[in-house]
């Protein structure tokens, strides 16, 4: 691998410990996966950051990395945290997580780092243009880079986001090439799809059947294909899969495929196979909490489920899990008050997979989102109900 | 006998060489108070790691291992140095953030030419490892 001659003086030390740590993290990513030498990076989007995923190892290292002077250089934001950071108590959050949560999120901030925690930031306007490289982690926000922008990251961890950040640079591989960006089987969408719902168990199914390999969608009818409905088909691949990238005809920027696509393997996916993944998703009939916002919910999300229960009194809790930007936009706007009155509450900086479910006592959660139902039996053990929100509520 | 490798975490260091012919999770599978290997099943369950170079073909499991690495070393119980057969990120990162000298795609087989027990230097400045006959 090529290092520049200010490549090398960073990892020599010459602008100090922590730099230098941060450099020998990329060139070993580099190395292992076989980088010719490392470019720049616009931006990194850090995963790591509740107190649940990452625990008092990750807080004892943040801290140490924080107090000998990290620092990053380019544009860095944070995922979901553990709790929201001003309502924790309200949510049933223990007095010792918040602690430690509060911790994790100085130490990032002491490092320039923006404690916006959300995995949306593409609906909070940081938005990477085609063609533009990345050092994004979450799963869903680097799919939506990659797929819906068209912009290139590959699946960063929390450690190595955090490099990129301090060293504004990335191993050159992967989903940095155009070689490695094209598709590899098609997916021929022989189902309506018109609801959020619809999006997310598709997502299920054909995460399962790509594992990390690139989907390209055709038929995917493009008046239903809002941003919110391909943000949740993302999200649901890479967590049923590890697909970062996707391809829909009409919608993505992009559309690249491997050389003679006419060989290349097509699976259709009709409606009964979306209706048995939703029914494969239920475990619950009844649930004590209904979470929207995995991924972050945007403003008109929001306003969705406020209109749905203004007015209305709800039997069970309900958390809308957003960005504490687009939250203030929603306060702004009043509906924020709607949810309250009704019983809910909008949650800001985290969501219910970070979020400490089954500490807080929740054991039966309902969802619209194919990436909650798939991880929240493991990560939190809850039982799903899976719906749209007109079910829900 | 002296056998090149490939620097992955930069760093000296001398201790006894413990095999072990399964990867390894260090999240869930080593106490990170101890240094004790916990995982059911491991060649090497119930031994420990601290002080020793760690001879092991890669990691596996999850990414948070790496943290778990880290705080083996601020415990006092991480291993001196890290070989592997090909290294993946999860001990790359963990390694370069507990400072632990790691090398890998060593010019011949670990496995057959080490013995538990021997006492190994790992250079992972000049990239070799030297384990006296």
């Amino acid at each position: 691998m090529f290092l520049s001659k200010e490549d090398e003086k960073i990892l020599q030390g010459e602008n100090g410990e922590v730099a230098a740590k941060a450099m020998e993290i990329l060139v070993a990513i580099g190395k292992i996966y076989g980088a010719d030498r490392l470019i720049p990076v616009s931006s990194a989007q850090i995963a790591g950051v509740s107190y649940k995923t990452i625990g008092e190892a990750g807080l004892q290292f943040l801290e140490e990395f924080a107090a000998k002077g990290a620092k990053a250089c380019i544009p860095s934001f944070l995922n979901p945290a553990g709790m929201d950071r001003e309502n924790w108590k309200r949510m049933g959050i223990s007095q010792e997580f918040a602690e430690k949560q509060l911790r994790i999120l100085n130490a990032y901030a002491a490092m320039g780092i923006s404690t916006t925690c959300t995995c949306a930031p593409y609906h909070i306007g940081i938005r990477p243009k085609l063609g533009e490289h990345i050092a994004w982690s979450e799963s869903n926000a680097l799919s939506f880079a990659n797929s819906m922008l068209g912009a290139r990251t590959n699946r960063e961890s929390a450690i190595s986001a955090l490099a990129s950040a301090i060293i504004s640079k990335t191993p050159n591989f992967g989903l940095h090439l155009d070689e490695n960006r094209r598709a590899s089987f098609i997916i021929e969408v022989d189902a309506k799809l018109e609801k959020m719902s619809d999006f997310g168990a598709l997502g299920v199914i054909v995460g399962k059947m790509a594992k990390d390999k690139i989907p390209a969608f055709e038929r995917i009818d493009k008046r239903f294909a809002t941003e919110e409905r391909m943000k949740s088909l993302g999200a649901a691949m890479a967590a049923s899969g590890s697909v970062a990238l996707y391809y829909a005809r009409g919608i993505t920027p992009e559309w690249r495929l491997a050389d003679e696509p006419e060989k290349l393997e097509r699976v259709a996916i009709e409606q009964n196979q979306i209706k048995d993944a939703k029914e494969k998703m239920q475990s619950a009939d009844s649930v004590e909490l209904v979470a929207i916002g995995c991924p972050h919910c945007s403003l008109s999300e929001i306003k969705e489920v406020a209109d749905k229960i203004k007015g209305k009194k709800l039997k069970v809790a309900l958390w809308v899990c957003t960005s504490r930007e687009t939250m203030e936009k929603a306060r702004k706007l009043g509906y924020c008050k709607q949810i309250e009155d009704a019983g809910g509450q909008v949650v800001a900086d985290t969501c219910m997979v970070v979020a400490p479910l089954e500490e807080i006592g929740y054991k039966r959660t309902g969802v619209n989102s194919g990436k909650a139902a798939t991880y929240l039996p493991s990560f939190c053990g809850q039982k799903i109900r899976f719906a749209d929100v007109e079910e829900l509520l | 006998m002296k056998l090149k490798g490939r620097i992955i975490s930069r760093g000296v260091a001398t201790g006894e060489i413990l095999l072990c012919k399964e990867p390894i999770s260090f999240l869930g599978g080593v106490n990170p108070k101890t240094g004790l290997v916990i995982e059911k099943g491991s060649p090497i369950e119930g031994k420990s790691i601290a002080g020793k170079v760690l001879v092991f073909p890669r990691g596996k499991g999850s990414t948070v291992g790496s943290y778990v690495i880290f705080e083996l070393k601020r415990n006092g119980v991480a291993p001196a140095a890290i070989i592997n057969g090909e290294c993946e990120v999860i001990i790359a990162v963990g390694a370069i953030i507990a400072g632990i000298p790691a090398l890998d795609k060593l010019k011949g087989d670990m496995f057959k030419l080490f013995k538990d027990g021997q006492i190994a230097k790992v250079d992972a400045i000049n990239g070799f490892v030297e384990v006296k006959d």
